[in-house]
């Protein structure tokens, strides 16, 4: 334990034993059906607003950005084309897993942890029921399903912002702005943006739930877990969106 | 009927830190055991390892033939069933009532229909004294509450073995000898093996047929009550006699030259026993043995005034002897 690396890899190793556990108790009969469902609700219910609210401001952004840059190359007819690609390619699963991991993950860290703390979680156990099959399973699927769902939202949401944007402040030609949308997009784009909002979904639910059921000593435990489990989710975010961005340009070939 | 559980070098270390090391001792099947020790000796973590929650670094835990230690997991949780565990705050799901709280083992291992479930529950929730407090959250009620609750959830499944954690921890002095006596009669009635972590000395000398005691980083003894009531060891005899002078200080054991300062000092003579708590019916536990009859067989002679009341020696308790 004295030594931080060691330490470090210790923790690591847990997390994924707990990845592993997760997914190999995700078959397993009885389905805890209304946890999902509950689950899914609550996670929905924190995140939607939040979600919306932030994903206008960085559509138009975007198209701020972008509009001016195809101004000065020259590319105006282009603007669409680049804004729904940015959107869609990288900010919605990123905004989507800022706020699954913000917003979500720190409440799903906070409720394991509690339990963890007033020794729910051993009761459990103790019970002869597995705390990973009743509570992490259906956290990690609620998450995972919320995630896809607000990453159709936010894209939506992200692209009509840039739109509004685009046409009605910086006055664009709507014809040409959507128009373009096709001319770099396609439906891969779509689908990759969909496959990483899931997985960011899997991977702020599973490490709130490590960090909820390894916290300890007392509530500023459960404080602390609840700070790491957001920070680390973030870094593990932006590391695992570069290398699918990365694997995404070898695999589908671009529209030239 | 109860299961023996035998334990065997067991050794646990978090990180460097040694908790405690090569513990080997007996649960005799259907008796009732007390784990004593001062404060931050790891009797929670000793518990803890018993279930199966924390994983020892050597040694083994023997229950019906099988070792503990080296189950797979799917194994320890058919083991656990064998298990009831009353936790310290009683560990109860915050987001259900009592009334589901204690039917949830049911409602998850066995299949019995709800009427059957409810029959079961409401015996259990009268056996503790919770009747008509069926429908209130555990944020609601009080300490003691939460504890009989978690009390009859343990119980529902039959346990074989009831390993119980602090029982008194946060209870006022009435409450504590009622949930006292609230073990003895369960033993009596169920037949189970008791293992109670405590360090409250009253629960200690009037409710076990054994102690065992951690100090210092190992098992200073385990056996009978008999046997460490009466004896002269030094750890043991401060304890269970509440004193200052000994080998265990504030933090941890004394230096030297502490222990160097008391030498001069005579120990106070070594308090009666007194007679173990009863069922509140009278009936006899199968496993209960006649007052001083480890003494006999041993040929110790116990200290004098002992086995004649059943608060002899407890401090805070007036010392004159009373004929029962």
């Amino acid at each position: 334990m004295s030594n931080p690396a060691l330490g470090a890899l210790r923790q690591s190793g847990s997390l994924f034993a707990l990845v592993l556990d997760t997914v190999r108790a995700l078959p397993r009969r009885p389905f805890q059906t209304k946890e999902f469902i509950q689950q899914c609700w609550f996670i929905a219910s924190v995140t939607i607003v939040p979600t919306a609210l932030v994903s206008i401001p960085f559509g138009a952004v975007i198209a701020l950005q972008l509009g001016t840059l195809t101004r000065q190359l020259g590319a105006q007819s282009f603007t669409g084309a680049a804004s729904v690609l940015a959107v869609i390619r990288e900010a919605s699963p990123i905004v989507t897993a800022l706020l699954i991991a913000g917003a979500g993950g720190s409440a799903i860290c906070a409720d394991l942890g509690s339990r963890k703390i007033r020794e729910e979680i051993d009761a459990m156990e103790v019970l002869g029921i597995s705390p990973i099959q009743r509570l992490v399973v259906p956290r990690v699927l609620a998450a995972m399903l919320v995630a896809l769902l607000l990453n159709g939202l936010v894209s939506v949401v992200g692209v009509a912002g840039g739109y509004f944007f685009n046409v009605i402040i910086q006055g664009g030609t709507p014809g040409a702005y959507i128009a373009s949308f096709t001319a770099l997009a396609q439906l891969a784009d779509l689908w990759t943006s969909e496959i990483k909002a899931v997985i960011f979904g899997f991977i702020a639910a599973v490490v709130a739930s490590y960090k909820g059921l390894t916290a300890g000593g007392g509530p500023k435990g459960v404080g602390d877990a609840v700070n790491q489990s957001v920070v680390i989710t973030f870094m593990f975010l932006f590391v695992v969106n570069f290398v699918a961005s990365a694997i995404y340009f070898q695999v589908v070939p671009q529209k030239i | 009927m109860g299961v023996e559980i035998r334990v065997e070098g067991l050794t646990k270390r978090f990180g460097s830190q040694q908790i405690w090391n090569d513990v080997t001792l007996t649960l005799p099947a259907g008796e009732i055991s007390v784990m004593l020790g001062p404060s931050g000796t790891g009797k929670s973590v000793f518990l803890k390892t018993l279930v199966g929650l924390l994983k020892p670094d050597a040694g083994s835990i023997w229950i019906q033939d099988r070792d503990l230690t080296r189950l797979r997991e799917h194994d320890l949780y058919e083991v656990r069933k064998l298990f009831g565990v009353l936790f310290q705050d009683g560990a109860l799901f915050g987001s259900m009532n009592l009334y589901d709280n204690v039917a949830f083992p049911l409602r998850e291992h066995t299949k019995k229909s709800e009427s059957q479930v409810r029959d079961i529950v409401m015996e259990k929730m009268e056996l503790v004294g919770l009747q008509g407090a069926e429908l209130k959250l555990p944020g609601e009620i009080s300490g003691g509450m939460r504890k009989r609750a978690g009390l009859a959830r343990a119980l529902v499944l039959d346990p074989q073995i009831l390993l119980i954690d602090e029982p008194d921890s946060g209870l006022d002095p009435v409450r504590t000898a009622f949930i006292n006596q609230l073990f003895i009669d369960l033993n009596a009635q169920i037949e189970a093996t008791f293992l109670i972590v405590t360090h409250d000395i009253n629960t200690a000398r009037t409710v076990p047929d054994n102690i065992g005691m951690l100090y210092h980083r190992h098992l200073a003894m385990f056996g009978p009550r008999e046997m460490l009531l009466s004896s002269e060891e030094p750890v043991v005899r401060q304890f269970l006699n509440a004193q200052r002078i000994g080998p265990i200080g504030m933090s941890e054991e004394k230096d030297a030259d502490e222990l160097a300062a008391e030498s001069g000092q005579e120990l106070p003579p070594l308090p009666p026993i007194p007679l173990q708590l009863g069922t509140s019916d009278g009936r006899a536990r199968n496993t209960a043995r006649p007052a001083g009859q480890w003494c006999r067989d041993n040929g110790v002679t116990p200290p004098p005034g002992s086995f004649l009341s059943g608060n002899a020696g407890v401090p805070g308790v007036s010392q004159v002897e009373e004929r029962v």
